[in-house]
């Protein structure tokens, strides 16, 4: 099979499962209006299928802070962090990461995908073990990739399959990575952290816990799973991302061990990429102040995951495992879940829709992901729509 | 003592019949991918019972030049053997 025809094969896989005209993925926004509503086409429609979890995109502090980086440094650093990318809000947004996190030092990536690659391809290499949960994120597989080290995966949330697989590998648990999420992405589900801590800490080997879902949302000033656990000296490096609860786009890496700067020399994805424009790094820390001050965002946005969460539950929804902002709904084939994705926002609600492979088991998804900038209005809403649409999808 | 190839390959083809259809035969040289219909997803799952099954470690980068029952034989072989 040629280049081009592999392309054509996707194509025709696409046009096989999705209907003709249908934006399913990478849906045109035609205008934003606000952290939750936006307008597709000529219709007005609530976001409840982004990120943002403490509806900050809009926030005046951090407006105001990316307007005044962009007309004093310009649009980009157009170079890389290791070359004239570490401007002064760079270098400060990695020392407020680092004392958010009562850590030794930081580091500030240009995305959380790239934090990921950078971390784990770093850290590990050729003859060490990357040992991942099942259900990773797509950047943790591509960091252990990009590693070369031996990757082995176990079942999601399972410890006691984690330990089987760390003791199989004997001696070699002391050069062995362990990977894990603070919120999972596909089903919302929190690691077990205790567990996990304790096992990595009877094997000698490192963990590095990826916060991408959880920064804000979990622990009293937002610091995710860590906080909330209290576990933070368990973790080895935390990662995560800005394009979640920060509402801009960058990752960051911290750690205790003095050795997380040397990354800078050896990490590729670190070296090889422009550094986030100045307006992106002062948005992210102007969000950075709102979030850890956010006790009242998080009421709320733990407010309206509870109410929807417990609504579609009692709707007989089958959901992910426990509450939070990110809800899956998950489905027995692609085209229940089409259809619930499109019943949704025909009634105006824009959600994500997750075919496999995407999806875990083979299941497909339809995932709310819920804010605190929703309205309690908007949560009954979003219910009511859902009831009416559970009449059609499972007659 | 090695574990004997021919154990490895009829314990794997049992494992394999949970993610075929009944009628399906399984030999060395069926195509994991094109005649099981073993998707990634799937051949991911399977690396996990393969470990378990084996009680031994089966890094995904392994993986590449599996596309037969035997080339999947022939690893676990080759890891279990080395273990021993």
């Amino acid at each position: 099979m040629s280049l081009l025809d592999k392309l054509d094969a996707v194509a025709a896989a696409r046009k096989a499962l999705l209907p003709e005209g249908l934006d399913v993925f990478g849906m045109p926004i035609e205008e934003v209006y606000s952290a939750t509503e936006a307008r597709v086409g000529d219709r007005r429609i609530l976001f409840l299928g982004t990120n943002n979890y403490l509806g900050l995109t809009f926030a005046p502090e951090c407006l105001k802070a990316a307007h005044e980086a962009l007309d004093k440094e310009g649009t980009g650093t157009t170079g890389s962090r290791m070359a004239n990318g570490s401007y002064s809000g760079h270098r400060a947004l990695e020392r407020e990461f680092a004392e958010f996190y009562h850590c030794h030092s930081g580091i500030v990536f240009t995305t959380g995908y790239q934090a990921n690659l950078a971390m784990i391809s770093g850290l590990a290499g050729a003859g060490d073990v990357v040992l991942i949960d099942g259900d990773s994120h797509a950047s943790i597989y591509d960091g252990c990739r990009l590693s070369g080290a031996e990757i082995i995966r176990f079942r999601h949330n399972d410890v006691a399959d984690m330990e089987k697989r760390l003791r199989r590998l004997g001696e070699r648990s002391q050069s062995t990575l362990i990977v894990a999420e603070g919120i999972y992405s596909m089903l919302g589900d929190q690691a077990p952290l205790a567990e996990i801590v304790r096992v990595k800490n009877a094997y000698n080997s490192i963990l590095l816990l990826d916060e991408a879902h959880s920064l804000g949302v979990l622990g009293k000033t937002g610091q995710g799973l860590v906080e909330e656990t209290g576990l933070i000296d368990g973790v080895d490096f935390i990662t995560g991302t800005f394009s979640k609860s920060l509402g801009s786009i960058g990752g960051y890496c911290v750690s205790n061990h003095p050795q997380l700067d040397q990354l800078r020399y050896i990490s590729r994805p670190y070296i090889f990429t422009a550094s986030p424009s100045p307006a992106t790094i002062a948005s992210a820390r102007a969000a950075l102040k709102l979030l850890r001050d956010g006790t009242e965002l998080r009421r709320q946005l733990w407010q309206n995951s509870r109410q929807l969460y417990a609504r579609l539950d009692a709707l007989g929804y089958q959901l992910g495992p426990q509450p939070g902002p990110v809800i899956a709904n998950i489905l027995d084939s692609p085209q229940q879940a089409l259809m619930l994705w499109k019943g949704l926002l025909d009634h105006g609600i824009y959600v994500n829709l997750i075919l496999p492979p995407a999806a875990p088991e083979g299941k497909a998804l339809v995932r709310c992901s819920v804010s605190a900038a929703h309205t309690s209005e908007q949560m009954d809403h979003v219910g009511n729509v859902f009831a009416e649409l559970r009449k059609s999808i499972f007659q | 003592m090695a574990t004997d190839y021919s154990d490895i390959l009829s314990r794997l083809c049992f494992h394999l019949k949970q993610f075929s259809s009944p009628d399906v035969v399984i030999a060395p040289e069926t195509d994991l991918i094109n005649e099981l219909a073993i998707d990634s997803v799937k051949l991911l799952n399977l690396v996990m019972e393969i470990e378990d099954e084996f009680d031994i470690s089966v890094p995904l980068n392994a993986l590449a030049d599996v596309q037969t029952v035997h080339d999947l034989a022939n690893l676990i072989h080759h890891i279990k053997s080395a273990k021993q």
